[in-house]
């Protein structure tokens, strides 16, 4: 049996920094004494400038990097490795394309160790809810960037992750898809009710999907704004997109974007 | 939901993919038997210029000729061959055995490639052919020289092959794995190797057929036996159609082993671009 479950995780970062060594003398201090508390089950959503040090915190979340000081803990654990619990979607979609679409899926069940022919109608079953019935015997060639990038999301929700990372999941997709995968997301998250980290460039998409949005400064990171989004869920695209307070909060990120000089009107 | 209509044309859309998938054309007539035509053509005029050119059967024996002369010796030449064949398989497998670890070594130890790279070029930079004289005075003239020649000249391809194969793994790929627990055992067995393995195969190929060439040129230094031995015996009796044919049985047992890789490689790894 998976031993995650449905709920999800709690994630309590304090005093979180980061710093690359280079091989020269200038050290990057990516991320500067970050606290952040996520409560289980939230979806949150982490907007900034690029290189401000958004997938250097999802790696150090995800455990593969460590931290230079403070702690992170996941369900009360510390995280220095891999927490069991979290799934990663990466920017890229990074299927292995020399096996099916199926056998991708069940990766992380076959590197945890677990019984695959056990999780294979679930694997089954999270293609059709992203509109791939069928696919499954595909090869990732075969299927175009969405399709792939939908697959990428089955696999790290095979094992019903608590914590669910998710680095510009829907950057390299074209508008069209993208909506739907937003739409999808919504939908599956509204099912499974585990914390999402969700780290985008796109300020309206960060508002449309999150509980909460995080706007992050330019180097070294910071959390500049800690915006709860208060909109009635399910959220629709048009109605949604029509909605005076969610363009209210829009407004708001756009403004500390234009404040730092990251947004320069003309 | 506003969205389901594009659910819909996507679906719609993937049909249609999976019904031109299926009906894929094999390319015309004409492409796929191309080689061989030219092959025919190439020798068909060789066939016919030579009597034209007044040639004797002694310097250019005519393609006919030479293949008559293979069907007649199959008996000798197989038995020559059988030993080529061995002293290339055992090389190529040495090849394979020795470098294989080595590559690996290279890959897992920063400190084992500075050593070992320098000591690799320079040893790849002299030519292996000088070598079969000494490896005759110190191994002798069975088996053993011929097989370290092959060994000696299919190795390195191998080393770099499998070594540039393993480094030129997406570094995300790894962090993908090592995201979901995997250890380094793991990360290599699922993600490292199967990546690697159309470089690998590459260098097998190229290895493959050197070694071939390895063995022959031992041969041709000193030898009892093989198809090298034979050609030198052919040569001094002035019998170039045997020559001629045994030039082509080794080019064939070259040929045969690439094949061999190949079906083994097509049967192990997918091609990336087999939708192509
Ligand atoms: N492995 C590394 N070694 C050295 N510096 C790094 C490394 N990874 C990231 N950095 C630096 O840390 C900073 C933050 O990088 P990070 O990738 O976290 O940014 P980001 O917010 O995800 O940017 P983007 O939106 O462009 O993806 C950047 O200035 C980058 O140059
Ligand atoms: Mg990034």
């Amino acid at each position: 049996m998976s031993a995650t479950t449905q709920t999800g995780a709690a994630v309590d970062i304090s005093r979180l920094s980061k710093i690359y060594k280079t091989r020269e003398d200038d050290d990057v201090l990516a991320l500067d004494k970050i606290d952040l508390k996520i409560e289980p089950g939230s979806f949150v959503a982490v907007v900034g400038p690029s290189g401000c040090g958004k997938s250097t915190l999802l790696s150090l979340l995800a455990g593969l990097t460590g931290a230079s000081t403070g702690t992170i803990s996941i369900d009360g654990d510390g995280v220095s490795k891999p927490h069991p619990k979290t799934g990663v979607v990466f920017q890229s979609d990074l299927l292995l394309y020399w096996r099916t679409v199926l056998d991708n899926i069940l990766l992380p069940i076959e590197i945890k160790k677990q019984d695959v022919a056990k999780f294979r109608p679930r694997a089954e079953e999270l293609l059709a809810q992203v509109g791939l019935a069928g696919f499954g015997n595909k090869y990732p060639s075969e299927l175009s960037g969405g399709m792939r990038q939908r697959v990428a999301i089955c696999r790290a929700l095979i094992q019903e992750p608590g914590l669910l990372l998710m680095d510009e999941p829907f950057g390299a997709l074209d508008a069209l898809t993208r909506e739907q995968m937003i739409m999808d997301l919504q939908a599956m998250w509204l099912r499974l009710r585990n914390t999402v980290l969700f780290i985008t460039h796109g300020i309206d998409e960060a508002v449309f999907l999150a509980d909460r949005v995080l706007v992050m400064s330019p180097r070294p990171g910071r959390v500049d704004l800690d915006l709860k989004i208060d909109l009635p869920r399910p959220r629709q695209w048009s109605k949604t997109h029509e909605d005076k307070e969610y363009h209210a909060y829009v407004r708001q990120i756009r403004a500390i974007f234009e404040a730092k000089g990251i947004l320069v009107a003309h | 939901m506003a969205s389901t209509d594009v659910i819909g044309a996507d679906r719609a859309q993937a049909k249609q993919g999976k019904k031109m998938s299926r009906k894929k054309s094999r390319g015309p007539w004409l492409e796929r038997y191309s080689a061989l035509i030219l092959a025919t053509i190439l020798l068909g005029a060789w066939q016919v210029l030579v009597p034209l050119s007044g040639l004797s059967e002694f310097v250019l024996p005519t393609p006919l000729a030479i293949a008559k002369r293979i069907v007649n010796e199959l008996p000798l030449l197989a038995t020559h061959a059988y030993v080529t064949l061995f002293e290339v398989v055992a090389g190529f497998a040495m090849g394979v055995l020795i470098g294989i670890p080595l590559a690996l070594s290279i890959f897992y130890s920063r400190a084992f490639e500075r050593a070992i790279y320098p000591i690799l070029v320079a040893l790849q930079t002299v030519p292996k052919v000088a070598l079969a004289p000494l490896l005759v005075l110190y191994l002798g003239y069975g088996w053993a020289p011929k097989i370290t020649l092959a060994f000696l000249i299919s190795f390195f391809p191998i080393v770099i092959s499998t070594v540039v194969g393993l480094q030129s793994l997406d570094k995300n790929l790894v962090n993908l794995v090592r995201s979901m627990g995997a250890s380094e055992w793991q990360t290599f067995f699922k993600v490292r190797l199967p990546a690697a393995l159309p470089n690998i195969f590459g260098g097998f190929k190229v290895a493959v057929s050197l070694a071939v060439i390895g063995a022959v040129i031992g041969e041709y230094v000193a030898a009892e036996r093989g198809l090298g031995y034979l050609q030198l015996q052919a040569n001094s009796l002035f019998d170039t159609t045997l020559n001629f044919a045994t030039v082509v049985t080794i080019s064939g047992l070259g040929v045969m082993l690439y094949f061999i890789i190949d079906t083994i490689e097509s049967r192990v790894t997918y091609k990336r671009d087999a939708a192509k």
